[in-house]
């Protein structure tokens, strides 16, 4: 068992300690932390819960916490889980129609919308492509409140396609702020080789 | 002595837990009661607002904590723009603020000069004189601002006024508190700190400016309570609220940090003090982190109607804020707040 001093440190150094300590188990084994209060002690079973790991902890006296965790044999690696476009989501895109998600509440529907990209930018697999049209097509374009996620997406290899009917019926041509613009036969395209199509 | 500690974790993490302080808030004498005292009383607001004729009350707060960043003259600038925020949440102006300041003496006082200048020019950046202050000699450097301000009686934003209904606004990203604590071990990007750093610097003068042009309902400042505490405090037994995770603005790598369990202990406190109230229906672990995560110099939290909401947030996002619709006001429920 290796064992961490943490007593008289601050949030989050009692957690960045545990967090090496286990680095250096290298596979199974147990990690005693030492801490001075009871937030770092929730903290910590807070990591451990997060990460499957066996945790137990005791007050020894005032001031004086133990946090005891167990790493399991095999460790499901999720260390590196910057999302991907994998194989098995290759073929799959996103089509967004509209600024608004279902249909009934606008103002719903567009705080819907904009979780629905963010939602997407937190998937382990990320879709090949995303197609904006008609109402969608804003939402590439300034004053977009999910630029920053579009470009997250377009970041992390996904390709951005717009429709440049619908940009120009909008008067956003020279607005697009993010990824290429697109035609009917490449929207037809596409959607017809996609293997899934992702729709909100 | 170069090995002085400048930054040991500060900002509105450092503020004391939600829960300790109302035991000890609930307990202490009130004096005879003056009507002219409009704000103060029974809401839980962090300014009080006294009524001194029919058109002019005057506004008062005081905010001050020790260093989030290693850069003096940034620090001085956040502190100032957070102190000031508690006027803007109000509605109000500007006109004066005087210094509050602990330092050690032995420290250099070019870095305390730093620190002065940073907050003198938000004062000017606010409209308002910086007419003096008061220092201690002290083992830490702790900087802030006693602000005052004028608003016509009539057109106080409070925080616990919202309707049914209404939709709620937040016009600042979340994610600050994390962003600071994950620099302060060496595992916050440039860019991160940088957008924080950018956020705390800018005043909330002009989102409230905006604001006054609408029907607001309710205001508050987004602070050391988190997301949650202040809408906690916003919905104050009466309401309850729908918050939609993915539509409230967060800056990206605050959600890394999160999953790196760069925790600080002020969220941990207001999870403690404000989880009972919240149903969190299946949402990321870093998200839902996010949302406790202390601000310091954070947002304004606006309930206003849905009509005016969304030429409300336009004007908010022309005026260059990240600003975004992130949920509605609802009638009091079993739970206070649903986040999904």
């Amino acid at each position: 068992m290796i064992k961490v001093n943490a007593v008289g440190d601050a949030c989050p150094i009692p957690v960045v300690k545990t967090k090496n300590a286990i680095k250096e188990l290298n596979g199974s084994g147990s990690v005693e932390t030492l801490v001075d209060n009871e937030i770092a002690v929730q903290n910590l079973t807070k990591m451990a819960d997060q990460k499957g790991y066996k945790v137990e902890s005791k007050k020894i006296k005032d001031d004086l916490y133990s946090v005891i965790m167990t790493i399991g044999e095999v460790q499901t690696e999720n260390e590196d889980k910057a999302p991907v476009v994998s194989d098995n989501t290759r073929g799959s895109i996103a089509v967004i129609s509209s600024g608004v998600m279902g249909t009934g509440d606008d103002t719903l529907g567009a705080m819907l919308m904009k979780s629905f990209l963010f939602a997407l930018t937190q998937q382990e697999s990320l879709p090949e492509a995303v197609l904006f049209y008609n109402g969608g097509a804003k939402l590439t374009c300034e004053g977009s409140a999910s630029l920053e996620d579009i470009s997250y997406l377009a970041e992390h290899g996904v390709e951005i396609l717009t429709c440049g009917t619908c940009l120009k019926h909008y008067g956003l041509s020279d607005k697009l702020k993010i990824g290429g613009v697109t035609n009917m036969y490449e929207i037809v395209e596409r959607m017809s080789r996609a293997a899934h199509i992702i729709k909100p | 002595m170069s090995d002085i500690v400048f930054c040991k974790g500060g900002g509105c993490t450092a503020k004391l837990g939600a829960g300790v302080l109302s035991r000890v808030l609930e307990k202490l004498p009130r004096g005879e009661y003056d009507t002219n005292l409009i704000v103060g009383y029974d809401s839980r607001d962090d300014a009080a607002v006294y009524k001194i004729s029919e058109n002019i009350a005057v506004v008062q707060t005081l905010d001050f904590f020790p260093p989030m960043v290693e850069d003096p003259y940034t620090f001085g600038k956040i502190a100032a723009a957070n102190a000031l925020s508690d006027i803007y949440a109000m509605g109000a102006d500007v006109i004066t603020a005087l210094n509050i300041v602990c330092f050690p003496e032995n420290m250099d006082m070019n870095i305390l000069g730093k620190i002065m200048q940073g907050g003198a020019e938000k004062v000017i950046e606010a409209g308002g004189i910086l007419a003096g202050g008061h220092s201690i000699n002290d083992s830490d450097v702790k900087y802030g601002l006693s602000v005052n301000g004028i608003v016509s009686p009539d057109k106080i934003l409070a925080n616990n006024t919202g309707k049914e209904g209404d939709v709620l606004i937040l016009t600042k990203k979340l994610g600050v508190g994390i962003v600071c604590t994950a620099s302060r071990v060496g595992e916050a990007s440039e860019d991160a700190l940088d957008e924080a750093v950018s956020s705390m610097t800018t005043l909330n003068k002009y989102a409230s400016e905006i604001c006054r042009k609408y029907n607001v309902n309710a205001c508050t400042d987004v602070t050391g309570f988190g997301l949650m505490g202040h809408l906690h405090e916003m919905l104050s037994d009466r309401l309850s609220a729908h918050i939609i995770s993915g539509s409230v603005p967060i800056i990206r790598q605050a959600l890394d940090y999160a999953d790196g369990f760069l925790l600080t202990a002020a969220a941990q406190r207001n999870r403690n003090f404000t989880e009972q109230y919240i149903e969190f229906n299946n949402i990321p672990f870093a998200v839902e982190e996010i949302l406790f995560d202390p601000q310091t110099s954070g947002g304004l939290l606006i309930s206003i109607g849905r009509e005016e909401s969304e030429k409300l947030v336009k004007e908010l996002c022309s005026a260059g804020l990240p600003a975004s619709i992130i949920g509605e006001v609802t009638k009091k429920n079993k739970k206070e707040i649903y986040v999904s």
